[in-house]
């Protein structure tokens, strides 16, 4: 086994943790908490090496200027790096620390054993813990091989039952989040933002008389400043009132979105074995024994994050240095991309973690950072908090890319599918705020004076990603052609959502085996078997089939499965709904059912959370999401015009895992893809309509009970 | 224009010289060191800025502290006990890790302080019907309705 690459790109140990003087240990880690309970994870994981209590373990996450770089949190991947990396560095202190004891107490190494960091042997009387054997100091050294780590049978807190690290100071009203940091001479910024994104300033007025109210403009960015925050909010509002702006009409209308998608395209490409290869996309041609085929085509909207936090951010720039507090999943990316932008060198940058509202993707953190250095380099040296509405967020915030989905297929005589044509047209998913010279993709980049436009978009050539992501069916089919379509151009901006291109690939697939196991007459369990070798799949839907009570025969009630492994190498999972439709083309959720095989279970409530949290998610999505908008701009700018899933519409969820010692495998995306799948065809079980094009409102199935 | 604003929150009487139009999630928050309390939306529309005003749920993003004048406040920092020991809606969120991000769990939390001192055996309907003006982006409902359930179980055993 090698190194984890995250140890390999920072050996120090004292990247990774510090024994401190007060009898507790602090880990280090790049990754950041986005409520997914990495914290917990992580405390669980150097607890169990280190035999410590978890209580002991203090998880310092990412801040640019002490934890390892560990690039951007997401892609459910913080466990599979920052774990394993945590692992081996709590490991190898560990022996470093046994290796002092046996010096210290005159024993052979073999003879120690460790309860919560106090050290004993069986051939001594004398004991001595952690904290005094290092006594504050270092470990000034590399970790250059692997330690020996712990049996996972030997496991006592890893995979089993903790409360959340990061709870209690969220239920006592603590001090929790970015928006809730106050500092001394804190000043209060608001935006005033344009009403399309392409909108230019053409007037605004230099003061407003409030007092104490500072307007900053820079071209067509433009906010202000108070001492209270209320106050900031009516002085945006009264602003807001006083400007004018050029109209920069939006021109393709959400209902030509599907065709815009398949008129547009960039770039078509094959993919192969998960990776899209560029080249030429080969002539397709069926294979002669097919002797019936389908082709149906299935739409993802536009569709957001939608955090219940508008972003937020809190900056300072003083004595040349900018510090900026975000909840930014990337903070070494943002770092650089605010000292590309401000002209600033990067030692003179930095960005300190601090949590916001849940993002499940690139949402407004990165752009709210850059308006809070804005606001804070025009109110040096004092710091300013600022932080987005309601409006901004639904309106600003990167969406995740429309998206249009054919699929063709051939059975054989005997029922199985030997021909599979899956073509994805869609936008990129890639809008993070990566490095690119004479580029940004920082919003309110592009409305200063000197603007820094927009970096132009280019297809996610690795594998697994973007649009691509899950295109690859997790079934053998003898014959298959994988085809991206990528549209360079959209017209709203997009970026990461939870499972990029795997949610519509998944809804498509799922949806599409469905379909082809009604022609061919075959049980939607079976005809999934049937053309599945991978074992651990096999396993994971024939437990969501054991778990499974039998189904209704009430009018109007029906079930729908739906499976798939994220990314082709990480957690399998299965969903099974069971949903009413109304008379009225209503659906309610009753109850729904998720197995998943994630390897070795870290933090099982925490893992069971993620999978249902993802469930409840993307049932939202699938049920109500959509993002509007007309020629003045997006008309989803709040909870009324652009609805999520309420308390009274979500189910009960049973969660199954298969037990594992296989390696840990991330989970927060896993659930997400299956499940709009497990409710269309719900729907289709339930009310004999086929639903392909999200979200599944009353008005959606009457249209496509309509058109069958 | 400015004014003496009396209020008691969480028990301790407060005066503050404020404008009556201040919203009372921005005097809580940045003037009585109370923040458990969010400003999601500033609408009445996700319920993050519920607290309690004579144990009635108000959205503190849109109430004015002039309309608020001598009225007893509760906010999640008032729930512990001195000693630090949680209230059983708190240890109930807690022992069912009933968040992920934890932004909607104030309201959440009051919403429910307020559900159960009237209805001390709600249905999961009952539930349902008092959370529905509380959204929770992440999707810890199913959990959240288990940590109400066993508050209310442990309350009803306590009094």
């Amino acid at each position: 086994m090698n190194l984890p690459g995250a140890i390999e790109r920072a050996p120090g140990l004292d990247r990774w943790l510090h024994i401190n003087i007060d009898g507790s240990i602090t880990v280090k880690t790049g990754k950041v908490e986005i409520g997914q309970g990495i914290m917990t994870a992580i405390a669980m994981i150097a607890a169990e090496e280190l035999d410590v209590v978890v209580e002991r373990i203090h998880v310092q996450t990412a801040d640019t200027r002490i934890t390892p770089n560990e690039q951007i949190t997401a892609g459910s991947m913080s466990v599979e790096d920052s774990g394993s990396a945590v692992r081996v560095a709590s490991a190898a202190a560990r022996e470093i620390l046994l290796a002092k004891a046996a010096e210290f107490l005159d024993v052979a190494p073999g003879t120690l054993t460790v309860d919560d960091g106090m050290i004993s042997s069986t051939e001594s009387n004398e004991q001595i813990d952690y904290w005094s054997l290092q006594a504050g100091m270092r470990f000034e050294t590399d970790i250059v091989s692997l330690p020996a780590v712990k049996d996972p049978r030997h496991y006592r807190i890893v995979g089993h039952a903790v409360s959340r690290v990061d709870l209690p100071a969220k239920l006592n009203g603590d001090v929790a989040f970015v928006h809730d940091m106050l500092f001394h001479h804190l000043r209060h910024g608001r935006l005033v933002k344009p009403p399309q994104p392409d909108a230019r300033l053409l007037e605004c007025p230099d003061t407003l008389e409030m007092p104490g109210v500072e307007i900053v403009r820079d071209g067509s960015f433009l906010g202000v400043l108070a001492a209270r925050e209320e106050i900031a909010v009516a002085a945006a509002e009264r602003l807001a009132l006083r400007c004018r702006w050029s109209q920069a009409p939006l021109t393709v209308m959400p209902g030509e979105i599907p065709d815009y998608l398949r008129n547009k395209v960039t770039r078509s490409l094959p993919v192969v074995d998960g990776t899209p290869v560029d080249a030429p996309v080969p002539a397709y041609q069926s294979s002669v024994a097919v002797t019936v085929s389908l082709e149906a085509t299935y739409y993802r909207p536009y569709q957001m994050h939608a955090s219940m936090g508008p972003s937020a951010a809190v900056a300072q720039y003083a004595n040349g240095i900018l510090t900026v507090y975000s909840h930014s999943q990337g903070v070494e990316l943002l770092k650089r991309a605010l000292a590309d932008v401000l002209g600033l060198p990067k030692d003179q940058v930095d960005v300190i973690h601090a949590e916001g509202a849940g993002c499940y993707g690139h949402n407004g953190a990165d752009d709210v950072a850059l308006d809070a250095a804005l606001l804070a380099m025009a109110a040096e040296p004092d710091p300013v908090s600022v932080k987005w509405t309601r409006a901004d967020e639904h309106g600003f915030e990167p969406y995740a890319p429309a998206a249009v989905i054919d699929m063709k297929a051939g059975l054989d005589k005997d029922g199985r599918v030997i021909d599979w044509r899956h073509e994805s047209f869609s936008f990129s998913h890639a809008g993070r705020p990566r490095p690119s010279p004479g580029y940004t993709n920082l919003q309110s980049a592009w409305w200063r004076e000197q603007a820094t436009p927009p970096a132009p978009r280019q297809p996610a050539m690795f594998k697994e990603v973007g649009i691509h992501r899950n295109l690859q069916p997790i079934y053998e089919f003898p014959q298959q052609q994988l085809i991206k379509h990528f549209v360079a151009s959209s017209p709203l901006r997009t970026s990461s959502l939870r499972s990029l291109g795997a949610f519509a690939n998944v809804f498509a697939i799922e949806s599409f085996m469905d379909e082809l196991a009604q022609l061919a007459g075959a049980d939607v369990f079976e005809f999934r078997l049937r053309h599945l070798q991978d074992t651990r799949a096999r396993k994971v839907l024939e437990l969501l089939r054991d778990q499974l009570a039998a189904p209704s025969d009430e009018a109007g009630v029906g079930r729908g499965i739906a499976l798939a492994r994220y990314k082709n190498r990480q957690t399998w999972c299965a969903v099974a709904v069971d949903l009413v439709v109304s008379d009225d083309a209503q659906v309610q959720l009753r109850r729904a059912t998720i197995a998943a095989d994630a390897g070795l279970v870290i933090d099982p409530d925490g893992l069971i959370n993620q999978l249902e949290g993802g469930f409840v998610q993307a049932a939202s999505w699938a049920l109500k999401e959509a993002v509007s908008w007309d020629e003045s701009g997006v008309t989803s700018r709040d909870w009324l015009s652009y609805p999520i899933l309420r308390f009274s519409e979500v189910p009960e969820i049973e969660t199954h895992l298969v037990p594992s010692r296989d390696r840990a495998l991330g989970v927060g995306e896993a659930s997400t893809g299956p499940t709009p799948a497990a409710i269309a065809n719900a729907i289709f079980a339930a009310s004999g309509t086929r639903v392909r094009a999200m979200p599944f409102t009353p008005e959606m199935l009457r249209a496509a009970a309509a058109r069958q | 224009m400015k004014m003496s604003i009396r209020l008691t929150v969480n028990g301790s009487p407060h005066s503050l010289e404020l404008s009556e139009e201040v919203p009372l999630i921005f005097a809580l928050r940045n003037d009585l060191d109370c923040h458990g309390a969010k400003l999601g939306c500033g609408l009445e529309q996700c319920g993050a800025c519920v607290v309690l005003a004579d144990g009635e749920p108000i959205y503190s993003c849109t109430t004015r502290i002039g309309d608020l004048q001598g009225k007893a406040i509760e906010t999640l920092e008032g729930l512990a006990a001195e000693s630090g020991e949680l209230h059983p809606i708190q240890q109930a969120f807690l022992n069912h890790n009933a968040a992920q991000c934890g932004f909607c769990l104030s309201g959440i939390v009051m919403r429910t302080k307020a559900l159960l001192a009237k209805n001390p055996k709600p249905s999961r309907q009952d539930i349902c019907q008092a959370l529905d003006g509380h959204l929770c982006r992440c999707g810890a409902q199913p959990r959240m309705i288990r940590a109400v359930e066993s508050a209310a179980a442990r309350l009803r055993g306590a009094s």
